[in-house]
């Protein structure tokens, strides 16, 4: 394991004691059954508290939930990128950022998925169709596949250094063309096709009441929620790596007991000639 | 800068007299442009006069798809008779390392294109016009898929599953690209050169974000273990 040179080893062995008074058990299922409350709270704002929209009728009760699961999958892909700059930079680097890194790409990942199928249920009733070629879509699906490359990536690396060092690499330089894709996409849309059906679709954000409330709540439950899960996965990619390191003691005994045995076969057989 | 300017030329010209003697670019993936470009007929009925219309978008699709290959065998050889220590142990500066690289792959993508452009515009009845959009928007093109094919090549280098993780990895992010060059194909070739420059622009952006970007990454990249 190379994640640290020794002269950083210290520091960072203190902060990971740090995150482990923080992420016990107990605290651990407090979270969580916030996370349960806050859902089961934005259901029922959601769902009977506010009323139905003017135009859009009950399908817009969707958007408390597809804004927040959108929010936070950008969100969940920004810590990525963080935390792989802080794990490349010498000063920072330390493998709790890369356990980071990839429990949140992961659940990026999950909430980007919610965020699309969500929308595409949302589209059918709304737009009359599934999918529309919107620069926010288009963009959206391909941050998916951006981040389906970077865990694909990081499964197909054995050594702990060489994973966290290129996968951090390549969160950073597949966060830069983000961007570029949004811009792209936008202009392609915006010069061959204007006034698609896209606009007329877009909610009002000047929403009032309950409708607010709900969407207010919506972002802090989820929030709640990331964290969470962001907490149970990096304790669980920390498990991995426990696992992963004592096979390799394992595997290691083994090799040296089968070393040591040929070692004494050839002294018995070269006593025997 | 003089001497990053040598040592590029340096790998680059290791990388393409590799090439010359082993003619894998050529005789392999040329071939597999050629064909592709074939398939889109069957797919497409050349009758229904679709093939002229879409061919920007089916041309720089069958550059992308043989991109992949020459991208891929740039970092193959890499990976063999350790030659990625050699690189590591050879005291180049890494960023000249990523720009020979770059460069290289710039060259073989050049000489794919042209033999495949030619072929479309025979195959496919196309009226050329606008070339000046078309050389400059295809020129950038190359080098920002050059670019950032060098970085993902080398991220995936030396692994067992490097030609199937590449199209991954590298696809999305060459999106804009393929989009913006399809878009100046299209206004050249239609005859609105005034609506190339925002593509232009794009693909400028891209080729310099990952020209720098690779320039970056490339040392801690090839220092790794």
């Amino acid at each position: 394991m190379s994640y640290t040179n020794s002269g950083k080893r210290e520091d960072g062995a203190r902060v990971a004691s740090l995150e482990h008074r923080l992420l016990t058990e107990r605290n651990l299922r407090v979270l969580g059954g916030l996370a349960v409350l806050g859902l089961a709270v934005l259901a029922v704002l959601g769902l009977s508290v506010a009323p139905p929209d003017r135009y859009q009728g009950d399908a817009q009760r969707l958007m408390y939930v597809h804004v927040p699961t959108a929010m936070m999958g950008f969100t969940a892909f920004a810590v990525t990128t963080a935390a792989s700059g802080l794990y490349l930079w010498r000063r920072t680097r330390n493998a709790h950022w890369d356990r980071l890194a990839v429990s949140s790409a992961e659940l990026g990942v999950v909430f980007t998925t919610l965020t699309l199928g969500l929308g595409m249920l949302w589209g059918k009733p709304i737009w009359g169709e599934y999918w529309t070629w919107d620069a926010r879509l288009v963009t959206t699906a391909v941050l998916l596949f951006l981040y389906l490359g970077y865990l694909a990536l990081r499964r197909m690396i054995a050594d702990p250094g060489t994973r966290a060092r290129r996968s951090a690499l390549a969160a950073i330089v597949a966060f830069a063309d983000v961007p570029i894709v949004y811009f792209s996409v936008d202009w392609w849309r915006s010069l061959h096709q204007k006034g698609t059906l896209v606009n007329g679709g877009r909610f009002d954000p000047q929403i009032h009441g309950t409708m607010l409330l709900a969407l207010l709540w919506g972002f802090g439950a989820m929030g709640v929620a990331y964290v969470y899960l962001l907490a149970r996965r990096y304790l669980l990619v920390e498990m991995e790596e426990g696992i992963e390191e004592r096979m390799l003691d394992v595997a290691i005994a083994e090799r040296l007991a089968e070393a040591e045995l040929d070692q004494a076969a050839s002294v018995v057989e070269t006593e025997v000639v | 800068m003089r001497r990053l300017a040598a040592e590029a030329l340096l790998v680059a010209g290791k990388d393409l007299r590799i090439e010359m003697r082993s003619r894998v670019v050529l005789n392999q993936v040329l071939p597999f442009g050629g064909l592709v470009l074939l398939l889109f007929a069957f797919a497409l009925d050349p009758d229904r006069g679709l093939l002229p219309r879409v061919a920007p978008g089916l041309f720089w699709t069958a550059v992308l798809l043989a991109a992949l290959l020459a991208i891929s065998r740039s970092f193959a050889i890499e990976s063999a008779h350790g030659a990625r220590d050699g690189l590591r142990l050879s005291t180049l500066d890494p960023a000249a390392v990523f720009f020979g690289k770059a460069l290289g792959i710039v060259t073989e993508l050049l000489a794919l294109e042209i033999p495949l452009a030619v072929g479309m515009f025979v195959f496919y009845d196309l009226e050329g016009q606008g070339w000046g959009i078309l050389l400059l928007s295809s020129l950038l093109a190359t080098i920002g898929l050059a670019c950032a094919g060098a970085v993902y090549g080398a991220l995936a280098g030396g692994l067992d599953v490097r030609e199937t993780l590449l199209p991954l990895l590298l696809l999305p992010v060459v999106a804009p690209v393929m989009l913006a060059a399809t878009r100046a194909w299209e206004a050249a070739l239609g005859g609105a050169t005034a609506d190339a420059w925002p593509w232009i622009q794009v693909m400028t952006v891209f080729a310099v974000l990952y020209a720098a970007l690779g320039a970056l990454v490339y040392g801690p990249l090839l220092e790794e273990t």
